[in-house]
């Protein structure tokens, strides 16, 4: 794990997501947000995680981020792109964002070199799974058919 | 070794509930399938019933459960499982079989219901709650199927929605066993909390097993009389049993199905399945929880009796019989008869299943009518159902010999006699006897006999749909009578766990005769007084002696109405008095301390504080213009709110870490 | 050198507060959607971050987690992206200023 690509991802994901957040465009903003997304999905390959990296890019990236730019095309008003900005937000989550860093910084027991391990296979995922988390699985299989139909129903055209 | 059905048991109420759950997502409103699929349903969980039935006969007492962790809070881990052993075996086949009757019933009986299919989702939802009731293992878990018997009985009672007095029967048939199952539920928490498991058997820790016992201790007693109040409620006892007749707004097969085989039986069973609780510390097999079992049975048997005797809806008369009933198994419990009790309940189940599907089937050739009054003479009419009906009658009424009814009650006679305190539940019992014998007389004349009153006029025999449920269990109400008797108590040592002899000799015995002779002079009276019931006239008014005898007997119903009515009119005259003088005095009192403060303040007021408090009511004015815009609607001021409330949790825990 | 826990925890709890900030201030309904899947794919990163440095890597608890995190939110980003459609349609706005319909 080296700590020159840390850096480089860390600075690539960090401005995606603060231009994502900040920036006036809307269509501008999604794509800076498939950049941050890239840019976490790099942060699971540096840690090890190769499975949840590209699953991170397969969802995020190509259906996340897809669904957020087709919602901008339905809803997209001329007068509409740029419509104010809440100064207190700001100081909200930068408050946040201080108390976070300071409890992180003060726990010192956090300041810890990632200890070696044995690759994680895609197989080994497969089996845990398939064996000792077959009913969550199952369970998410549902929920996201449920949020399938849900979706639908909300955006069908009412009857009148 | 276990056989494969010990595994797998948890299929015999999973079956039922698959068939409610795809009657209640494919089938239409009015659909045979529906009914097909429930009788499927039913059928199969027979079969198991039967499967799981065969491994409890190899040895005496035999039992295997099976438990499994169900989810982990922490060290604690919550332990369900189910349990095979007589007890449930017996109830499973009883349930299961008297199910598929009033099932098959139902198609006959429901057949003209716009929803139809409704029914039947409900039927079967019924019976899978009942089956899961009988097969669980842990307290838990029964009281989940309890009260999901509990909602399937309130969908049930209530399923002609339509008709308001429905309405409310199930409403109160849910509230009123509610409040028993508020008991029950404190005495789950304080077993869980006493003895650290609600498993009923786990190798030896259970809670009703050495050690289990041994941690609940002193405290069994109560925990015994919470559980016990739980099954008032379930089964109709004094002073819960007000929603049992009520319930009667129902279907008819509900009724069958719900207050002769299943649901009131729930109680009983559970006093049953915890009764090392109840049992526990006995001395002489006498201890104060079963002392309150025992009173509360003679109190709700003798009562539901007297009541049934006045009662003209066939129905209702059935219901307060079977709260009579039940009364009757409480108390055999109470006394030490587990034994007994059950095996009364399992007839009770057949032969009070049996009449009420007879009188289903007499309000259907009827045309609706509930009204005895208004029937009569049925019996060359509506042959199968008359003769069916009368096997259910005497087995009711105790006529012994081929009636399984009749044994059973005499054995429960047999164990109150030895109850070592008190001699008076006996003989209480021995007049209910009398009271049962006589009220279902009545009932029969009425119905069966005499002239053909106006709603007999038009009257016709039920389809075969119909009858041959009927039949199927009069047949089983006979055969059954073959295990029970003194001579072969092949069904008692089942339950008990003993080896079973045979004996001709046992079959008399001087308590035959007793009950013989009650059971004689119950009939008898009955047909002395209602003999000319039928036979005179036709209508009941132009009958000037019956009227004022039935008036008379009324009157005891009436006395019941007076004393309640009567106690809760004192009872508001007093909350009323004290509301009015005691609560009423107090606020008053406080009223007047607050009075003679605003006098005293009063002064100081008027001096200077008035401008002061114009100042104040301003900046109270800005300050509540500055919350408002608190509640502004937007939720991302609301949301930011959040984080800010987070913010201060994560100071907080920083700061104590 | 090999970055610590704390450097990515500092990441994360970045990321989180400018999804935060995105949710907060921005005045559009679809930039609180990005601030929402942004704080969990922020949570994501924890979560994988603490299986690494973790005292049993060879459990793999922390990816299960983050998988089945990855596919939670995926069905709240399609009711989220529908929730807003239907907003627009029902009141020709995306503006979350304008609706102010819980206002006591």
């Amino acid at each position: 794990m080296s700590a020159s690509a840390f850096v480089v991802i860390a600075i690539v994901t960090v401005a995606g997501a603060l231009a994502a957040a900040c920036l006036r465009k809307l269509i501008h903003a999604a794509l800076c947000l498939v950049v941050a997304f890239l840019g976490i999905a790099a942060f699971y390959f540096l840690l090890g995680a190769e499975f949840v990296g590209l699953v991170q890019v397969f969802v995020y990236v190509g259906a996340v981020a897809v669904l957020i730019v087709f919602t901008i095309l339905l809803t997209r008003r001329e007068d509409e792109d740029d419509v104010g900005f809440n100064w207190g937000g700001v100081i909200v989550a930068l408050a946040v964002f201080g108390v976070l860093s300071w409890a992180i910084l003060k726990t010192t027991s956090l300041s810890i070199a990632p200890p070696a391990i044995e690759a994680l296979t895609v197989k080994r995922i497969g089996q845990i799974l398939m064996t000792d988390y077959i009913w969550p699985l199952q369970c998410v299989g549902v929920l996201l058919t449920a949020a399938l139909i849900g979706a639908l129903v909300l955006v069908m055209e009412e009857k009148r | 070794m276990s056989p494969w059905i010990v595994d797998h048991l948890w299929l015999v109420p999973a079956v039922p509930l698959a068939a409610s759950l795809l009657i209640l997502s494919f089938a239409g409103s009015r659909s045979k399938g529906a009914a097909a699929l429930a009788i499927i349903g039913q059928l199969i969980a027979l079969v198991l019933a039967v499967a799981a039935f065969i491994p409890t006969l190899q040895e005496p007492g035999w039992r295997a459960f099976h438990n499994f962790t169900w989810f982990t809070f922490g060290e604690n881990a919550v332990r369900i499982g189910w349990v095979l052993d007589p007890l449930a075996a017996a109830m499973l086949v009883m349930i299961t079989l008297v199910g598929l009757c009033i099932f098959v019933f139902s198609m006959g009986y429901m057949a003209e219901d716009k929803n139809f299919s409704r029914f039947f989702a409900y039927l079967s939802f019924f019976s899978a709650a009942m089956l899961g009731v009988v097969i669980a293992n842990s307290l838990l878990l029964l009281f989940v199927c309890w009260e999901l018997v509990g909602l399937a009985s309130y969908l049930l009672i209530g399923f002609w929605i339509h008709k308001p007095s429905a309405a409310a029967a199930a409403k109160k048939a849910f509230i009123t066993t509610r409040i028993g199952d508020l008991g029950f539920f404190f005495g789950i928490l304080w077993l869980y909390g006493s003895s650290g498991t609600l498993l009923f058997y786990d190798d030896g820790k259970g809670c009703l097993e050495s050690a289990g016992l041994l941690a609940v201790g002193a405290s069994a007693t109560f925990i015994a009389l919470l559980i016990f109040s739980g099954a008032v409620g379930k089964s109709g006892q004094f002073p819960l049993h007000v929603w049992l007749p009520e319930a009667m707004e129902g279907p008819t097969p509900v009724s069958a199905l719900i207050h002769a085989a299943t649901m009131v039986a729930a109680g009983v069973f559970l006093v049953a399945r915890v009764y090392p609780l109840f049992s526990l510390g006995a001395v002489d097999g006498v201890t104060p929880s079963l002392t309150v079992v025992v009173w509360v049975g003679v109190v709700t048997a003798l009562m539901a009796a007297l009541i049934a005797i006045a009662q003209a809806d066939i129905k209702r008369i059935l219901a307060y019989s079977t709260v009579s009933q039940l009364g009757l198994m409480m108390v055999s419990l109470g006394v030490g008869g587990v034994a007994a009790g059950i095996m009364h309940l399992l007839a009770h189940g057949f032969f009070k299943a049996l009449l009420f599907i007879g009188s289903g089937s007499v309000i259907h050739g009827c045309h609706h009518e509930h009204d005895i009054r208004k029937m009569g003479g049925l019996r060359r009419v509506m042959p199968v159902t008359f003769l069916t009906y009368a096997v259910g009658m005497m087995t009711l009424s105790g006529v012994p010999l081929f009636f399984s009814g009749a044994w059973t009650k005499e054995e429960i006679l047999h164990q109150t006699a030895h109850w070592p305190r008190s001699q008076a539940p006996f003989y209480l019992m021995l007049a209910g006897v009398v009271l049962t014998a006589l009220y279902m007389t009545r009932q029969m004349i009425y119905v069966f006999f005499g002239n053909r009153r106006a709603a007999a006029e038009h009257a016709h025999e039920s389809p075969r749909v119909m009858t041959v449920p009927l039949i199927v269990l009069a047949l089983g109400t006979i055969a059954l009578s073959i295990v029970v008797t003194p001579a072969w108590p092949w069904l008692h040592a089942y339950l008990s766990g003993e080896p079973a002899r045979f004996e001709i000799a046992r079959l008399i015995q001087p308590m035959l005769f007793v009950s013989l002779a009650l059971v004689a002079a119950g009939i008898g009276l009955g047909l002395l007084i209602y003999r000319r019931a039928g036979a005179f006239d036709p209508l009941e008014r132009s009958q000037p002696a019956l009227f004022r005898f039935l008036e008379n007997k009324m009157w005891i119903d009436e006395l019941y109405a007076h004393t309640v009515i009567a106690f809760s009119r004192t009872a508001a005259v007093l909350s009323d008095w004290m509301d009015r003088y005691i609560w009423d005095g107090f606020v008053r009192a406080f009223g007047s301390i607050g009075q003679a403060f605003g006098i005293l303040t009063k002064g100081v007021d008027e001096r200077g504080i008035n401008a002061a408090v114009d100042e104040g009511v301003g900046s109270a004015r800005g300050v509540g213009r500055v919350m408002s815009l608190w509640h502004s609607g937007q939720i991302q001021t609301y949301l930011g709110a959040v984080a800010i409330g987070m913010l201060a949790l994560l100071l907080f825990y920083v700061w104590l870490a | 050198m090999t970055p610590t826990l704390t450097l990515f925890l500092i990441v994360s709890a970045a990321l989180f507060c400018i999804g935060l900030l995105a949710a907060l201030s921005r005045r559009h309904a679809i930039f609180i959607l990005i601030g929402i899947e942004m704080m969990l794919a922020a949570a994501n990163l924890n979560f994988i971050a603490f299986w690494r440095f973790g005292a049993e890597p060879q459990q793999p608890t922390g990816v299960m987690v983050a998988i089945f995190s990855i596919a939670i939110a995926a069905a709240e980003a399609a009711v989220g992206v529908a929730l807003v459609i239907a907003v627009y349609r029902h009141y020709r706005t995306t503006n979350v200023t304008k609706l102010d319909r819980l206002k006591g």
